[in-house]
């Protein structure tokens, strides 16, 4: 039997078609999926539930003083919150130190509505037993700054100097494991097990890791603030454990925020 | 304006431009002096991990003022110093069971403050190595040490050199990523034992 | 009444998807407290799912579905501006309804 050139041209070029097709698909990484994986599922973020208690929050008188939220001043003026979170950390001249989203809710919530500092600091974060207030509200808050361009200043004297020992602690190598956050963060194209780690001094990895906290986290069925990450982190560095929005935390959350500063914020965000 | 002034301002910019690092020097040492004080006060003890633990040794604040980039003078003192720690087993058997390596190298647990005090800690291995022909989930922290034993054989040297590695990674490169398990009580002789084993021994599935 | 739902469903040549996202634990009755006790099982049973009075989508849920459950169904028919209504009954005899607007 002899075949036609024509088609026997038609049949290399469709075996080569299918071949390209099935390289192509086989080029598909672990990493592609993953992403793949996130975005089928960020229609359904269950974050949204804590943001719509924050904001019930916000507005309603809570607290010994019975008041609401509505006149805390996040940085941008009382009772403003669209766009706060694109500024924060920041120098606040009513307590005269750098703040973090957390820790100005904290201030809030101490001085306005009269709430004892111990009965917040005690249990920060969600948990299964027990949402957390503190956590809801700054997961409102940093929702209506959701495609907004983050522009943390390190103008003022003291948000420069939040910079520089943010950077410090970064780098700062301690513990059992001599780790620092720099020990898995410093580097490009690295992964613990299959998990991608982000290069903190790398804009872009930068960006796109910090725009997309704080987030819910599948695998732990919670929303996690970004204090709840530096805690995380640190535990996991066999450090002791940093206190809720002490000054060390609030530094390094500066060092980290300004690496990303450019990116829209994406948060609430939804990992795995 | 005359040449006198001119000297004398050349003469004093060019003094504050010398004294220019030599005043930034004086700057980040009071901001690294400031940031231990800080890291001091705001940790406390949780669970096993204690407060002390952010005391930093020589060799780690050494590392994190140079940014992991030692002068060739500090980075040989610094190894010389903790080769001296090395401990090897007194009998000279430096290979263990594999079996329990690969189980050890399998386990991330350990040292936290969320881990119990009375549960060994695990090797922590595949975090940060791949290891096992037949283990996808590993990190790339690390250089993979798939086939280890097959590519470098398994004379007593290597045996030591592992051994050794396990025991005091700054040994042999004093700003190492990897945690010193033997010199800091993470491991015991008898896990390095089985993870030298689990390198180098043929039957194991990393060299299979 | 249970937590509210977050529902959203838009038409498209002539298919409603509708998009919803629940609240709830969703406990197997395998799972341990800190403590080391079994925490109770609590799941959602049934869902239904119903537009101009017809039932668009019903489910028979178990252990299996996960917390804070996101299910995504299309059905036939619907246009803007109409209501699409979905409830949940769980294994402790709560239920939950809430309803969304179709969108364009």
């Amino acid at each position: 039997m002899r075949t036609s050139n024509v088609s026997k041209a038609i049949l290399v070029l469709a075996l080569a078609a299918s071949h390209m097709a099935l390289a192509a698909e086989t080029e598909v990484s672990d990493s592609d999926r993953i992403a793949q994986y996130r975005e089928m599922i960020s229609d359904g973020n269950p974050a949204d539930f804590d943001e719509m208690a924050g904001e019930t929050l916000w507005k309603t008188p809570g607290g010994p003083n019975k008041a609401s939220l509505e006149t805390c001043d996040l940085g941008k003026g009382a009772g403003v919150v669209k766009g706060v979170y694109t500024a924060l950390p920041r120098y606040f001249k009513d307590t005269g130190k750098v703040q973090d989203l957390e820790s100005r809710l904290l201030t809030c919530m101490t001085t306005i509505q009269g709430i004892p500092e111990e009965a917040i600091t005690a249990k920060p974060f969600n948990s299964d037993k027990k949402k957390s207030d503190i956590s809801s509200l700054a997961t409102y808050v940093v929702g209506q700054s959701k495609g907004m361009k983050m522009k943390v200043s390190v103008r003022h004297p003291k948000e420069k100097e939040a910079y520089e020992i943010g950077k410090r602690i970064f780098n700062y190598r301690a513990g059992p494991y001599d780790f620092a956050c720099s020990t898995c963060h410093a580097t490009s194209n690295v992964r613990i097990r299959l998990q991608d780690l982000p290069n903190f001094n790398v804009k872009k990895d930068a960006q796109s890791a910090y725009s997309s906290w704080p987030a819910y986290r599948v695998s732990q069925g919670q929303t996690r603030s970004f204090q709840w990450r530096l805690n995380d982190c640190f535990r996991q560095q066999r450090f002791p454990e940093p206190k809720f929005v002490s000054e060390a935390t609030i530094d390094l959350a500066m060092f980290l925020a300004v690496s990303a500063n450019g990116v829209e914020y994406a948060g609430p965000g939804l990992k795995r | 304006m005359n040449a006198k002034w001119m000297i004398g301002m050349v003469a004093s910019v060019s003094l504050a431009v010398l004294a220019m690092p030599v005043q930034a020097a004086k700057a980040d040492a009071a901001l690294d002096a400031k940031t231990a004080e800080i890291v001091k006060r705001d940790f406390r003890d949780k669970g096993i991990a204690k407060a002390d633990r952010v005391i930093q040794d020589e060799l780690q604040a050494k590392c994190s003022q140079y940014l992991d980039k030692l002068p060739p003078k500090l980075k040989l003192k610094l190894e010389t110093e903790q080769a001296e720690s090395l401990k090897f087993p007194a009998d000279g058997n430096m290979m263990g069971d594999w079996k329990a390596g690969e189980k050890l190298a399998q386990d991330g647990s350990g040292m936290t403050w969320s881990d119990k005090a009375d549960k060994p800690a695990g090797g922590n291995c595949y975090n940060c190595h791949r290891l096992s022909t037949k283990e996808i989930s590993y990190g790339t922290i690390g250089p993979s040490l798939m086939n280890y034993g097959k590519i470098r054989g398994n004379g007593e040297d290597i045996q030591r050199h592992v051994y050794g590695h396990i025991y005091n990674a700054k040994a042999y490169n004093a700003c190492a990523n990897m945690p010193r398990f033997g010199y800091r009580g993470v491991l015991t002789e008898a896990n390095i034992k089985d993870l030298v084993a689990l390198l180098l021994d043929p039957e194991s599935p990393v060299n299979k | 009444m249970g937590n509210p739902m977050k529902i959203r469903a838009s038409v498209k040549d002539g298919v409603t998807e509708v998009k919803v996202l629940m609240q709830h634990e969703m406990a197997t009755g395998l799972g341990k407290d800190a403590e080391g006790a079994l925490i109770p099982a609590w799941f959602i049973t049934e869902v239904k799912a119903q537009h101009q009075g017809r039932t668009v989508m019903e489910a028979q849920w178990g252990q299996s579905i996960s917390k804070n459950p996101y299910v995504v169904f299309r059905f036939k028919g619907g246009a803007a501006g109409e209501k699409v209504t979905v409830t949940w009954i769980d294994n402790k005899g709560d239920s939950r309804i809430d309803e969304a607007v179709i969108s364009a």
